[in-house]
């Protein structure tokens, strides 16, 4: 069935119907995906999509991949399973901000401690979609939903903020509507040979319509986003000219305009991923006023071996050293003969 | 010189101390020589939930009763003959257990003030006369183990530690068991702290050495239990947790699959994730997850990715992994689930016995969600049936549960050792790529129902597989209600069929049609197949029945259960076994239950089998 041409967006797409409702950001990470996989030399029988349950989690059914959709929030154990069980396979973990911060949240914790080598896409719609709309961990406070009526008082979590805790290593954001930006996003975490983690900000259009619209609006985007390249400086706006200074007083990241108070472009802070300090300002960044969102790799740490890899490792150690049989367990130890 | 010697056919000792004591150690030593004496025996180590609880106290008093005889062995026994009682708390716990008349040997020097009070005694047992119905032996042990390990240094703390070996010295001599495996065992544990092992072995030659004086002799007997007329063959004492890591190592090799084992500690199912992970070499990966829904989430992601998946826990984590396993059964995943079953409900006895799960284990899941569920009856019986659950899961690709208990885990017997070359192999087929195209992950094999297995990697199967129901031809999400129907009766025929391959059920002692049956399953099997013995030696017309395969049963169930006149089902729960029957068969089965997190006496099982027969009469 394989010929030599190259793979592309056709062959990764699956026959089944999609039923996600009409405008909903996950058709464009779904499309995104299956047009950058060729691009990174993906195959279909290597590739795994594992998800656990959400709207989100319905994508592995739409890639003519292997996948499993598993259940509520329990993907990264799945996922952990199969790594383990084939280390070679190339696997992609699908789960929600209900799914993998409440009722997962255990399990992506440990996938990242771990460093088990997953890409992890969180679609953060700040919503419970498939159950109609309750509040989520990541909801803002006072959100008005049919499980919170008089507003909710949960403080949100911040996905980029829990993952560095939970010790991720690579870590990274982009939106659904960012079709240019997602594909270096995807391929940065698909290099990665460890746990990678992305929010992806997700528009749910039913139930949250809007959520990320002061982020993703074309009118004010680029004065919302923070672009962040590796050795690039951290610039920013529709001219151009704001940038991300390091504050002594404050111990905190802090915007400025370029060419205002004696500020110019060597002022500006140059994006270093290996730097945890820094990455942990540009998670919080963006909750301030005036202050863009940090989208692109926010962190990223080389190791020298996945967690699969580290276990193999050791089995293989256990086998150089002395391999026995189960023969060899059972008739040994301290045994006696009966005549 | 030399004392009489009593000839028996059998005896139980009891060691017990405070858990600090090494009572544990003391008893599998005395395990160990009595095993390689040849005689069949039964062991039952019974510690505390504390890991250290305060010294001297009842709920610190760790215990270890063997049985042993130079015949069939196949219950730890009702009451202990010997009592080795380390201090005034071992004492107070243990002594109600003692047959009347047994021998009671005892450290005085334990027997302080201050110890006499943490026990709960007012008066000194040894001293008011309450201990008038037994032989009594007080000796100073603590005071004659310091004496015998002066010459090695040792502060008076650690010379007390040799304390047990003392005492083993003691039992050895009495039942003339050899003491070189004993030393041998020490020199190879302490190789490189040898004063440590002669100090131990000092002590050990010292407490055998006072068996022998003179004085004793005469208040004392000594005894010997010869070997038991076994089968030919090559044996060894295995616990319930080996065989059945054994087995389930085995399982891997005969089925040439890696096996991926997720699991997360708790009492008593821990030792087979210790045993596992010290098998790397066999190529054996284990995870210890974040917890128990992590551990069977990651052996079920191994399954998909074609391993041998298996989990292991006890009750309260088999709760837990009760959603993952309707997603192994809507996946039609093979997975092997060990529960080695606790006390309960909750948190319940962690340390000691029940078979309360069946219920869990049959019926305990969201949904019409069948699966095969296997029972083990004795430690040496755990790697045959740790096999069976493996061959059950990879040719039918379904999850099984394999129940064993706290009793079984921990207890160990002489086991004949397998003919390894024998056993058979079932290897395993993948799906490769079809010839037409489309690949169907719900394509089954006419006479199993098994579906078939394709792992990630293989060119032209890819497909995706999800708990949402699937449809019978295609394997793609379906809500059709029809489909949803033959779906469901498709997994349970599957289950069910299972049945044309399962042995039929054969009465262990007795035979069809017997007055009485009873009918047992799981770690009481020693207790009801003894009384049923004795039963029978008194004239009663009575067999025993065992089940070790739950769900589904042997197909000759039905007939076999229904030609006896009254059915007798003994269980270590309020009657679960005892219902299922009634509801599968329509049996007026009558229940005996004890849930004391104690194993049944075979008194107990005999005099409910007397009241049986002469009720009926
Ligand atoms: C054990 C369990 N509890 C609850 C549910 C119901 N449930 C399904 S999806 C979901 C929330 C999903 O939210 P999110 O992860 O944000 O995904 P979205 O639908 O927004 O993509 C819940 C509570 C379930 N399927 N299983
Ligand atoms: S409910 Fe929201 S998240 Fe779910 S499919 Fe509809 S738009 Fe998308």
């Amino acid at each position: 069935m394989t010929d030599q041409s190259p793979l592309t967006i056709k062959d990764f797409t699956s026959d089944q119907e999609v039923r996600w409702c009409p405008g909903c950001g996950d058709y464009a990470i779904l499309k995104c995906m299956q047009r950058t996989l060729p691009e990174m030399g993906a195959t279909l029988e290597n590739t795994v999509f594992v998800s656990g349950i959400g709207c989100s989690s319905r994508f592995p059914y739409y890639m003519n991949t292997y996948g499993f959709h598993t259940i509520h929030g329990r993907a990264p154990a799945v996922a952990t399973g199969l790594k383990l069980a084939n280390p070679d396979l190339d696997v992609w973990l699908i789960t929600g901000d209900g799914d993998g911060l409440s009722i997962g949240g255990n399990h992506t914790l440990h996938a990242l401690r771990r460093n088990v080598d997953l890409n992890i896409l969180l679609f953060n719609n700040k919503i419970y979609g498939l159950t109609k709309g309750q509040y989520s961990p990541t909801s803002e406070v006072g959100i008005k939903t049919p499980s919170t009526p008089m507003g909710s008082v949960d403080p949100s979590l911040n996905p980029i903020n829990f993952a560095l805790g939970c010790g991720a290593k690579f870590v990274a954001r982009t939106v659904d509507t960012a079709q240019k930006h997602m594909p270096g996003v995807f391929k940065a975490a698909h290099q990665y040979k460890g746990a990678a983690f992305v929010e992806i900000l997700q528009n749910c259009i039913v139930y949250n319509d809007d959520a990320w619209s002061d982020i993703t609006d074309k009118k004010t985007a680029q004065d919302k986003q923070l672009l962040l390249e590796h050795g690039e400086k951290m610039i920013f706006g529709k001219e151009g000219n704001k940038g991300i200074v390091f504050d002594m007083d404050s111990f905190s990241l802090k915007v400025v305009t370029i060419g205002e108070n004696n500020i110019t472009q060597e002022d500006v802070l140059t994006h270093d991923e290996s730097h945890i300090g820094i990455a942990r300002l540009l998670a919080e960044l963006g909750a301030g006023d005036g202050e863009p969102v940090a989208m692109g790799v926010l962190y990223q740490e080389s190791v020298d071996l996945s967690y699969e890899r580290a276990v193999h490792a050791q089995i293989d150690h256990a086998r150089q050293k002395k391999k026995r049989s189960i023969k060899d367990i059972v008739l040994g130890g301290q045994t006696w003969h009966v005549k | 010189m030399t004392t009489d010697v009593q000839i028996l056919e059998s005896a139980v000792v009891r060691f017990a101390g405070d858990s600090g004591d090494g009572m544990q150690l003391t008893g599998s030593q005395f395990t160990n020589s009595t095993a390689l004496s040849g005689s069949d025996l039964a062991t039952f180590p019974d510690f505390p939930a504390e890991i250290r609880a305060p010294v001297g106290t009842t709920f610190g008093v760790s215990a270890f009763q063997i049985n042993f005889g130079a015949k069939s062995i196949k219950t730890i026994g009702d009451e202990p003959d010997v009592l080795v009682a380390m201090n005034p708390a071992a004492l107070k716990v243990s002594l109600d257990n003692l047959r009347r008349g047994g021998l009671l040997v005892v450290d005085a020097g334990s027997f302080t003030k201050r110890n006499l009070q943490k026990a709960g005694y007012e008066t000194n047992p040894l001293e008011d006369g309450c201990l008038e119905d037994y032989q009594l032996i007080t000796l100073d042990a603590s005071k004659q183990t310091v004496e015998s390990v002066k010459e090695f240094g040792l502060g008076n703390k650690d010379a007390l530690r040799s304390k047990n070996m003392y005492m083993l010295g003691l039992m050895l001599w009495m039942f003339d068991r050899s003491r070189a495996p004993v030393t041998d065992w020490l020199e190879k544990k302490f190789a490189k702290k040898p004063e440590i092992a002669a100090a131990n072995i000092a002590a050990l030659n010292a407490g055998h050495a006072y068996g022998e004086t003179a004085e004793l002799s005469t208040s004392i007997k000594r005894y010997h239990i010869g070997a038991v007329k076994q089968e030919p063959g090559l044996y060894k004492t295995v616990t319930g947790s080996e065989a059945l890591s054994w087995g389930l190592a085995a399982g891997g090799e005969l089925s040439g699959l890696d096996i991926v084992l997720g699991s997360y500690p708790i009492t008593p199912a821990s030792p087979v994730l210790h045993t596992l992970s010290s098998l790397k070499d066999l190529g054996i990966l284990t995870f210890q997850a974040e917890d128990e829904i992590a551990a069977v989430c990651a052996a079920l992601g191994a399954a998909f990715g074609g391993a041998l998946g298996v989990t292991s826990s006890s009750g309260p984590g088999i709760a837990l992994k009760g959603e993952a396993l309707g997603l192994a059964i809507s996946t039609e995943l093979p997975l092997v689930v060990v529960n080695v079953q606790r006390g309960g409900p909750s948190t319940g006895l962690p340390t000691k016995t029940e078979q309360s799960d069946l219920y869990q284990a049959i019926y305990g899941r969201n949904g019409d969600a069948p699966l095969p569920v296997l029972a083990t009856r004795s430690p040496a019986d755990c790697f045959e049936t740790a096999i069976e659950a493996c061959r059950i899961a990879l040719k039918y690709m379904t999850p099984v549960i394999l129940l064993s208990d706290g009793f079984i885990a921990n207890a160990a017997e002489p086991w004949k050792l397998p003919d390894m070359e024998a056993l058979e192999p079932f290897e395993v087929a993948f799906a490769s790529a079809p010839e037409d195209g489309e690949f169907n992950p719900y394509q089954r094999d006419d006479l199993s129902l098994a579906r078939n297995w394709a792992k990630p990697g293989t060119p032209g199967c890819m497909h995706r597989i999800g708990g949402i129901e699937k449809s019978y031809d295609t394997g793609h999400i379906s809500y059709d209600p029809a489909n949803h129907q033959k779906m469901t009766d498709v997994r349970a025929a599957k289950v069910a069929g299972i049945a044309r391959e399962i042995p039929p059920l054969e009465p262990s002692t007795g035979s069809a049609g017997a007055r009485i049956g009873v009918v047992g399953w799981g770690s009481t099997f020693g207790p009801i197949e003894e009384a049923v013995k004795i039963a029978r030696s008194e004239g009663v017309d009575v067999s025993h029945v065992h089940f070790r395969h739950l769900n589904p049963m042997p197909s000759n169930t039905d007939a076999l259960l229904k030609s006896f006149d009254h059915v007798l089902i003994p269980e270590m729960n309020t009657g679960q076994l005892k219902t299922v029957i009634r509801d599968r068969f329509f049996i007026d089965a009558q229940p005996l239950n004890k849930v004391s997190g104690q194993p049944f006496k075979i008194t107990e099982v005999l005099n409910a089998i007397r009241d049986l027969a002469s009720e009926k009469a």
